[in-house]
């Protein structure tokens, strides 16, 4: 089948069932981008503010993994000179007379702190989420753009101006915050509690309040994008599971960082007001400050309040990501769709009411643990529900193992690998032990870091034919795969027996403590790990930007045999994403393998005496 | 004007369905935002160290002046559906002067606090009352630049009214009436504490 008669029938069928909106006799789009600036800069087309969250998303995890393997560095060769970053870190290089640099723990401390916002925001919430909610949202659905396609813009431009900020904290003369990136106070109230806490922690503040302004007007969009703007026939339960995971996504965040918000705004007046929200009974150099009253323990409630929800905003659009990728590449339907939009449903809901399982050491009621272990630990029930389906969807499929495909099946083996331990961890009883241990850097790592990213993954080599025109190179991709995959575990896996031995995180240096000293190998066999691993994603960061521009052409309108409705639009599709009519929706998304036929588009109307296989 | 035309756009009836719908949504994030702060301020009352006074007169005379200016701006969207020009611009101002005349009063709020000795950093109970007020205040404050774009359109193009731009003025109205039951939910949660 030559791919020009393939779009050829494509276009007939949207002609003939499509709808006509006459979105194109308006000429809005063309109105605001007739230049570079305002095409490609101050657009307000999705797809263009897609790949900017992507760009911006890149760079961000670039800088993020790179502090990981300096502070890495540190662990696994704590004697080892460091003088050879002194071009890039400064003066945060200390090199005494023998010519040994050692890193200033002070910055140790920012690196590790910077680190944690910098993926789990930056990257995971704006890169993850940013990226695929805009792309896809219109795109799947079958509509022109967002609801509010200026909004969508300036939410774009807030969460470049918080990166800016940022980015600009890292070059302070007394450093970025370094008080953890839960920011808790009193070390984020006092500027004069460490060096990090100065300026460093003004700009964080600043940054993250910015960034929470672009979430919300994201979300705004996406959700109402999602329940207003649907083609016609494009009833919810006919939507890729991407959209609903997207959609409970916005919604989360909607709902939970505003909270993040007020208990910034309080911060905000500790540090700058005199208040004393947060502060009590403080004593620094000795003097007791005047500051009484306050509970640090308030923050750490409204914090996690976002904080919780957040691990699934992060973990969710991965989730989405991972079943529609997952079911195109096995050529099966998605197993259990209904059931898996329930454990989506279901997983958001208990997001809200287990916040305090981060909070179970920190002097909260004992007794009160006990309903937040419950909660916790019921999450699994739709997590296993999940884990099933997509095994399921694997079971009897007809495979291709392509990158996009080995990502997801990737992405499932560190869901369940994390998730295990999490059943550990949300115990009261066993945190006693595990608490601010390596066994918890282990878990959310696994689980809510290299998972998330897998599913990111997983995206951008499924979708890259639809952002650029051009395949992402397979073999790299797969080279890129194995060594991460392997390297995720040679990481974190040895962290799990750290953290059960009782090796504290975010400490600098072991050897003051004879418990933890005999963990020497263990430290440098991590950081290896985690050294190679870092240059696998250099290969990919290549394998992206190579592809953009020399990868190989896609000559076919839906070059996966997809389902779904991006894939109906041109190769290169403009703003307005159909050059013509809308089409319309005939079916549900996951036809696959259905009566013979290897997949039906979605707008393809159900053929002579088929029944619908709606949900 | 060439920046105030710009929300002059002709949108069709869906897309404005869903700026209405996109409002909602904002609305019930404002609502967490402020439904954090009463939660924080009641979890940090139970620690105790908690000083009390009386709410300043003002905050009662903003209600007043809040409720009122909501009834003038329902008149104004009647007004409107009915295509009455005059009666439209007149409540129009009528109801942006009062918003004005909310924020004024809680600014003298603020001084009458100050005047008594209640600054910000006395107790965090206080801290609490500018904090709120505060935020409330921001949030009038957007709503008061939606009423300088609805005024400079009404009095710079053509009064002519259609579905679309009824649509459109619901949205203001709608979160108009949104921040004056948001101003007495805060009020009464102060007046129980």
């Amino acid at each position: 089948m030559s791919s020009g008669h393939h779009h050829h029938e494509q276009d007939a069928l949207i002609e003939k069932y499509g709808y006509d909106d006459h979105f194109h006799e308006h000429h809005e789009g063309d109105k605001f981008q007739f230049n570079f600036l305002t095409k490609y800069i101050f657009s307000m087309d999705h797809k263009i503010i897609a790949r900017q969250f992507l760009f911006t998303g890149i760079f961000w995890a670039i800088i993020g993994a790179a502090m990981s393997i300096v502070f890495r560095f540190q662990l696994g060769f704590p004697d080892a000179s460091m003088a050879w970053l002194k071009p890039i870190l400064g003066k945060w290089i200390i090199i005494n007379e023998a010519g040994i640099g050692t890193l200033e723990p002070e910055f140790y401390y920012a690196l590790v702190t910077m680190h944690g916002t910098i993926i789990v925001f930056f990257v995971l919430t704006a890169g993850l989420s940013g990226t695929f909610s805009n792309f896809l949202i219109p795109l799947q659905l079958g509509a022109r753009d967002m609801a509010s396609p200026f909004l969508n813009m300036l939410s774009y431009w807030f969460f470049f101006l918080s990166s800016a900020v940022m980015f600009y904290s890292l070059f302070l003369s007394t450093g970025p915050f370094s008080g953890g990136w839960t920011a808790y106070p009193p070390l984020s109230a006092l500027p004069q509690a460490s060096i990090g806490s100065e300026s460093g922690m003004t700009l964080w503040i600043v940054s993250l309040a910015l960034f929470v302004v672009s979430v919300l007007l994201g979300g705004m969009n996406y959700i109402t994008t999602v329940l207003n703007l649907r083609t016609k026939g494009m009833s919810l339960w006919r939507m890729p599971l991407t959209i609903w995971a997207f959609l409970v996504t916005a919604i989360l965040g909607l709902l939970s960082f505003p909270v993040l918000f007020s208990g910034f705004l309080l911060l905000i007046f500790d540090r700058s007001m005199g208040t004393s929200f947060y502060l009590s009974d403080i004593f620094v150099n000795g003097m007791a400050l005047d500051r009484i009253g306050g509970s640090p323990i308030l923050y750490q409630h409204i914090f996690w309040f976002l904080g919780h929800p957040e691990v699934y905003i992060i973990i969710l659009p991965a989730m989405g990501i991972v079943s529609e990728v997952l079911a195109v590449h096995a050529r099966k339907p998605i197993f259990g769709y209904r059931a898996m939009v329930y454990s989506i449903l279901a997983i958001a809901f208990l997001s809200f009411i287990v916040w305090a399982h981060h909070m179970f050491m920190s002097g909260v009621n004992p007794f009160l643990s006990n309903f937040f272990v419950v909660f916790t630990l019921i999450i699994a029930v739709p997590s296993a529900v999940k884990v099933f389906n997509w095994i399921s969807t694997l079971y009897g499929g007809n495979i291709r193992l392509n990158t996009p495909m080995l990502f997801c099946i990737g992405f499932v083996s560190m869901f369940i690998s994390g998730g295990l331990t999490g059943i550990f961890l949300g115990n009261s009883a066993i945190d006693i032990q595990q608490h601010d241990t390596y066994f918890v850097v282990a878990h959310f790592h696994i689980v809510m870091g290299v998972a998330a990213f897998f599913g990111m993954f997983a995206g951008v080599y499924n979708w890259f034919p639809k952002m650029f025109g051009r395949y992402m190179n397979d073999t790299l991709g797969k080279i890129h795969f194995w060594i991460t995959l392997i390297g995720a575990y040679a990481v974190f896996g040895p962290m799990h027996f750290l953290g059960m031995a009782g090796v504290p995180r975010r400490y600098y240096l072991f050897d003051k403590f004879d418990a933890f000293s005999g963990f020497d190998d263990m430290n440098k066999f991590i950081t290896i790990a985690a050294i190679v691993s870092f240059f696998a994603q250099i290969l990919f960061v290549v394998n992206f930007f190579w592809s953009m521009y020399k990868g190989k052409r896609v000559t076919s309108q839906n070059p996966w045999g997809s389902n779904s409705l991006e894939w109906t639009t041109p190769i290169e599709a403009g703003h307005g994403n159909w050059p013509g009519k809308i089409p319309t929706v005939q079916r549900w998304s996951y036809d696959y393998g259905k009566d013979g036929i290897e997949f039906t588009q979605q707008h393809v109307p159900l053929r002579d005496g088929e029944k619908p296989s709606d949900h | 004007m060439p920046i105030v035309q710009m929300f002059n756009k002709e949108l069709a009836p869906s897309q404005v369905q869903a700026l209405k719908f996109g409002l909602w949504i904002g609305m019930a994030s404002i609502i967490m935002l402020f439904g954090a702060l009463t939660s924080a301020f009641l979890v940090r009352r139970g620690v105790g160290n908690w000083y009390e006074y009386k709410l300043p007169i003002e905050f009662f005379y903003s209600t007043v002046i809040i409720v009122i200016s909501s009834i003038v701006l329902e008149f104004c969207f009647r007004a409107l559906k009915r295509k009455n020009e005059k009666l439209f611009k007149q409540s129009l101002i009528a109801s942006f002067v009062l918003g004005i005349g909310f924020i004024a009063s809680q600014i003298i709020a603020v001084k009458n606090l100050l005047s008594q000795g209640l600054y910000i950093d006395l107790n965090v109970s206080i801290s609490f009352l500018y904090v709120i007020a505060g935020l409330h205040a921001l949030h009038l404050l957007g709503g008061l630049v939606t009423f300088i774009i609805s005024i400079l359109l009404a009095f710079t193009s053509e009064f002519a009214v259609n579905d679309m731009k009824i649509l459109k003025f619901d949205l203001l109205r709608q979160y108009w009436h949104f921040l004056g039951v948001l101003w007495i939910y805060l009020l009464v949660f102060l007046i129980l504490q």
